[in-house]
């Protein structure tokens, strides 16, 4: 008769490593709760603000839709759309330079990481705010930001993309002699464009977001015109602009998410 | 060397000479880690109509070798000759040129899933023409004209529009072969062609295997676990263990005796 043979999920050490995470999760949630310094008054005051905030929004001011929204926010699509498209032609090279399998030279595959990073760590404001101190206030700045900050997130996913296509056509297309290029082409791209052109979608479909925002450091597009609402107590105003950014954004959404489904 | 290998190369061996379009592997040797080959010393040389079977026990260095010979894989040493040429020390658009003289066929097909049947099939002219006609598929008039015939020949031509995802295995390993015949290879090398498909299909895909050998004149290297398979189809068998040929014949003179100095064990060969 033998003893009867026990089953664990985690090991004896793995057990003990799982507590002491939880112990200093716990200790660091009780600390943070004595430093947050809630002013008491604020907190309670807070519904009435917002009660009081929706009824100076109200009624919304839509006449003023057709004077001074409409032409900014076509500008904002404007800025997202030709943004994007700077942004294709710049992270497809920096993306295939990341991929490892496809570019072999590590020495690029560092410097495509590193452009892929920079692209990503600064923030949409900040590269606004530089962008506008370089071009000036408007929808120049506002595209070059678009287009700088979406490198990063288009560039890594696409060279992700390409690092997990299957290694076996391009063996194959090697093995017959095609060059380089030709492997790109016909081993590579049918492999990762329904993936390429997802991604690009979905970056569109951010960079509408984004671009509505970066107007209020003054690189163009409807954010301009919330920033000068704002400034002006126009409450009505604001909730028009607010109300025209919420629709513009799902209207993105349903159209990327409609166009994905046809691509893959 | 072992006698069982005197011994099979004494007796007859197939009639697998003449021809200009001919593989000479000699002297193969292939370390991953230095100390430790995967390829011994391997000496082997194919020409005419012949089909070779190449078995012996996974991790034995078949698939190394076969990839050896087009440079998939670079050889720590010795020579490899493509009908006369020395491939091993050739680069860039020379490698590439001679790699169209080697055709492959390989275990999972290595198809272009989001392609047509018909556009793989013309991947195989790749080394010939340049990257910018191949982006606006301006494949030559004639290449088209061969894949055709290409699709006719393994029953396909009905299917030449279809996305190769659409294809059963057998199929696929259809197109994979019209594609390296594509390339008009001096040599055909076959990479477990059969090892993922049912009985029956590999059965058909063996017997292309030889009409391509015989309609093209070249000669055709498999490497296949399936000895039954491979006796029936291949002129010649090279038996390989751990790194070396043990066996070189015809299938006739394979015994149970050369098998197990092959695979190891005989409880198997019941």
């Amino acid at each position: 008769m033998s003893a009867e043979r026990i089953w664990q999920r985690f090991t004896p050490a793995e057990r003990m490593a799982r507590f002491v995470v939880f112990l200093v999760a716990g200790i660091l949630l009780a600390w943070s709760f004595r430093t947050v310094e809630i002013i008491p008054e604020f907190l309670m005051d807070a519904p009435e603000q917002v009660a009081d905030l929706f009824k100076r929004m109200w009624p919304v001011d839509y006449a003023y839709y057709e004077r001074g929204v409409h032409a900014v926010l076509i500008e904002t699509l404007h800025i997202a759309t030709v943004g994007t498209i700077m942004t294709l032609g710049i992270a497809i090279p920096v993306g295939i330079m990341a991929a490892s399998n496809v570019c072999r030279v590590p020495a690029l595959n560092w410097l495509a990481t590193f452009i892929l990073v920079s692209s990503r760590s600064v923030n949409t404001l900040v590269w606004a705010l530089l962008f506008v101190a370089v071009f000036g206030p408007g929808t120049l700045a506002g595209t070059v930001t678009i287009a700088v900050r979406s490198i990063g997130f288009v560039g890594k996913l696409f060279g992700e993309a390409l690092e997990e296509s299957a290694p076996g056509p391009i063996e194959a297309l090697r093995a017959a002699g095609a060059p380089w290029i030709s492997v790109f082409l016909k081993g590579y791209w049918p492999q990762v464009s329904p993936a390429f052109w997802g991604i690009a979608l979905f970056r569109w479909d951010i960079n509408v977001r984004e671009s509505s925002v970066i107007g209020l450091v003054g690189a163009g597009g409807i954010g301009m015109a919330l920033d000068e609402a704002l400034n002006l107590f126009h409450w009505d105003r604001v909730a028009l602009i607010l109300v025209c950014i919420f629709a513009v954004v799902v209207i993105a959404e349903v159209f990327v998410t409609h166009i994905r489904k046809r691509i893959i | 060397m072992h006698k069982a290998t005197e011994s099979a190369s004494n007796s007859r061996r197939p009639a697998c000479s003449a021809g200009d379009k001919s593989l000479v592997v000699e002297n193969l040797r292939k370390e991953y880690t230095r100390g430790k080959p995967v390829l011994k010393n391997i000496n082997l040389t194919v020409a005419g109509q012949c089909t070779t079977a190449i078995i012996g026990p996974s991790g034995t260095g078949k698939s190394t070798l076969l990839r050896c010979i087009n440079r998939l894989i670079e050889p720590t040493s010795g020579r490899i000759l493509v009908s006369g040429q020395d491939i091993c020390t050739l680069r860039g658009a020379d490698l590439r040129a001679a790699r169209r003289r080697i055709g492959m066929v390989f275990q999972e097909y290595n198809l272009v899933e989001r392609l047509s049947v018909m556009e793989n099939v013309l991947c195989g002219r790749l080394g010939y023409i340049s990257p910018w006609r191949a982006w606006l598929r301006k494949f030559p008039q004639q290449d088209i004209e061969r894949a055709y015939d290409l699709l006719d020949m393994v029953g396909l031509t009905e299917f030449a529009r279809a996305r190769a995802d659409e294809l059963s295995g057998g199929q696929r390993q259809r197109v994979g072969i019209a594609r390296a015949v594509m390339q008009q290879p001096h040599i055909l090398l076959a990479d477990e062609p059969t090892s993922s498909l049912d009985p029956k299909t590999s059965v058909e895909i063996m017997e292309l295997l030889r009409e391509v050998a015989s309609v093209n004149d070249i000669p055709v290297l498999v490497n296949i676990h399936d000895v039954t398979l491979g006796r029936r189809f291949a002129d010649r068998v090279v038996g390989m263990s751990k790194g070396d040929v043990v066996f070189d014949g015809v299938p006739g003179d394979l015994t149970d005796e050369h098998l197990k100095l092959i695979y190891g064990g005989e409880d198997w060969l019941a």
